[in-house]
């Protein structure tokens, strides 16, 4: 039996890339549907009533939201080849609590680094910091989270690399000298076939980002 | 049952809180003994310190050794380790559902309910709205199920364990009709499986405790 699979994403979400990865990942053939986020398509909003957001997978009409819940439902479903996530339950808590870090701090820090201004501004750049240095931590001499092979907390955090150079530039940051162990990490991870084909360059996001920041007055 | 020997299980938690009860909830389900030690959160122990360095919060489940953080988690972790009365279906997809709620509970349902009871007047009545738009969320959701699982109480049941219990002594003291029979049937119906539910009902912390603490937070 055929299995349809559509992915209903927007082109620069983080969000939208982890779902993108997993597919690559596992070679799941899939049809990819751009919404326009401010208009977004009736097959969206019935598909993800609750939030109304992207990215929503679709497999065989049967919808699921939330960009890491749907990169686990892959994992589990097409579990023949590439695993995400580890077999230990032990070490999948520790990927599932990475991941979750990643959801909670580094979406947030990086949004305020170039959305803010002054004091507000300073204290992001602190935290993204602290953020990255602890995530290098958890890294440590591995070179992907997942080990040998990239896993569930690579798949979660390396999108947001495509946002650097926007971070960097409005954030006025130089996350290599602070981080440089962290930069070494998202090199290797967009060498991996996957991970380079799912992501778009840092500069068509950071383009993106300097129209967000025209049309909200952020400059 | 929990199997053999070198078997430690300690929960680092606070009695009155709703994501740490959700552990004591699935432990006893599963019937898996275990430690517990009651946080002060003004004054962290030192395991607190170092078994959750990231957040110092608990609940914290630490097995045999091994240290893990944030509740649904932990309740994942506690599922896949004790087979026995499992909280999710082996179905990817169902799982993906029950994963969906819990996570939709955590990030928008709860806070809505939280903010209401404790806004202030400016605040009040956005707060008030977006708490019952909250709860004609789950309301469509439970349908006429009897728990949210299913036929069994699971993963989500035990998520939504605040809106069970909590739910009606914050709005009691808040002086606010949120959860109510006649507002939300199905919520109302599901909230009296669950609190009524043998272990559930042996696992919740005592009401009128429950209500004093929060009263006393209240009047601060």
């Amino acid at each position: 039996m055929a299995d349809e699979v559509i992915l209903l994403d927007y082109w620069a979400s983080p969000f939208g890339m982890r779902v993108r990865i997993a597919l690559a990942e596992k070679g799941i053939k899939h049809e990819y549907k751009e919404e326009d986020l401010r208009n977004k398509s009736p097959l969206l909003l019935q598909m993800n009533p609750v939030h109304k957001k992207i990215p929503v997978l679709i497999h065989n009409g049967k919808s699921i939201c939330e960009s890491l819940i749907a990169v686990q439902y892959i994992d589990e479903v097409w579990n023949e080849k590439s695993p995400l996530l580890p077999s230990d339950p032990y070490q999948r808590s520790q990927a599932r609590f990475w991941a979750d870090y990643v959801d909670k701090k580094i979406y947030e820090v990086g949004k305020n680094l170039w959305t803010k201004k002054g004091e507000e501004q300073e204290a992001a750049k602190k935290e993204f910091v602290e953020a990255h240095k602890l995530l290098e931590q958890e890294l440590g001499d591995k070179t992907y989270f997942g080990g040998d092979k990239i896993g569930f907390v690579d798949v979660a955090l390396i999108p947001f690399y495509t946002w650097f150079k926007g971070y960097e530039t409005f954030g006025n940051i130089n996350v290599e000298k602070e981080c440089p162990k962290f930069i070494a990490w998202a090199k290797r991870c967009m060498q991996v076939e996957s991970i380079s084909k799912s992501v778009p360059d840092q500069d068509k996001v950071y383009g993106f980002m300097v129209e967000i920041r025209k049309k909200f007055g952020l400059e | 049952m929990a199997t053999a020997n070198q078997e430690e299980v300690r929960l680092l938690g606070k009695w009155a809180s709703p994501f740490s009860n959700r552990i004591d909830l699935a432990l006893k389900l599963k019937g898996v003994p275990y430690k517990y030690s009651e946080e002060n959160l003004a004054n962290k122990s030192d395991d607190l310190l170092k078994y959750n360095p990231v957040y110092k919060k608990v609940p914290i489940l630490v097995h045999n050794g091994n240290p893990i953080a944030e509740s649904l988690i932990i309740l994942e972790y506690i599922d896949e380790t004790w087979k026995n009365n499992p909280l999710l279906s082996e179905d990817p997809y169902e799982r993906a559902l029950a994963r969906f709620w819990s996570k939709t509970l955590d990030d928008k349902i709860l806070p809505a309910i939280w903010n209401a009871c404790w806004s202030d007047e400016k605040g009040r009545e956005k707060a008030v709205e977006e708490a019952l738009e909250a709860l004609k969320i789950l309301e469509d959701e439970i349908k006429d199920k009897k728990f949210f699982g299913g036929e069994t109480l699971g993963l989500v049941d035990i998520a939504a364990n605040f809106i069970g219990y909590w739910v009606y002594i914050l709005q009691e003291i808040a002086g606010l009709e949120l959860l109510t029979l006649e507002k939300f049937p199905k919520v109302y119906k599901w909230s009296q499986e669950f609190i009524n539910h043998p272990v559930i009902k042996e696992g919740l912390p005592p009401r009128d405790e429950l209500f004093a603490f929060f009263k006393a937070s209240a009047s601060k």
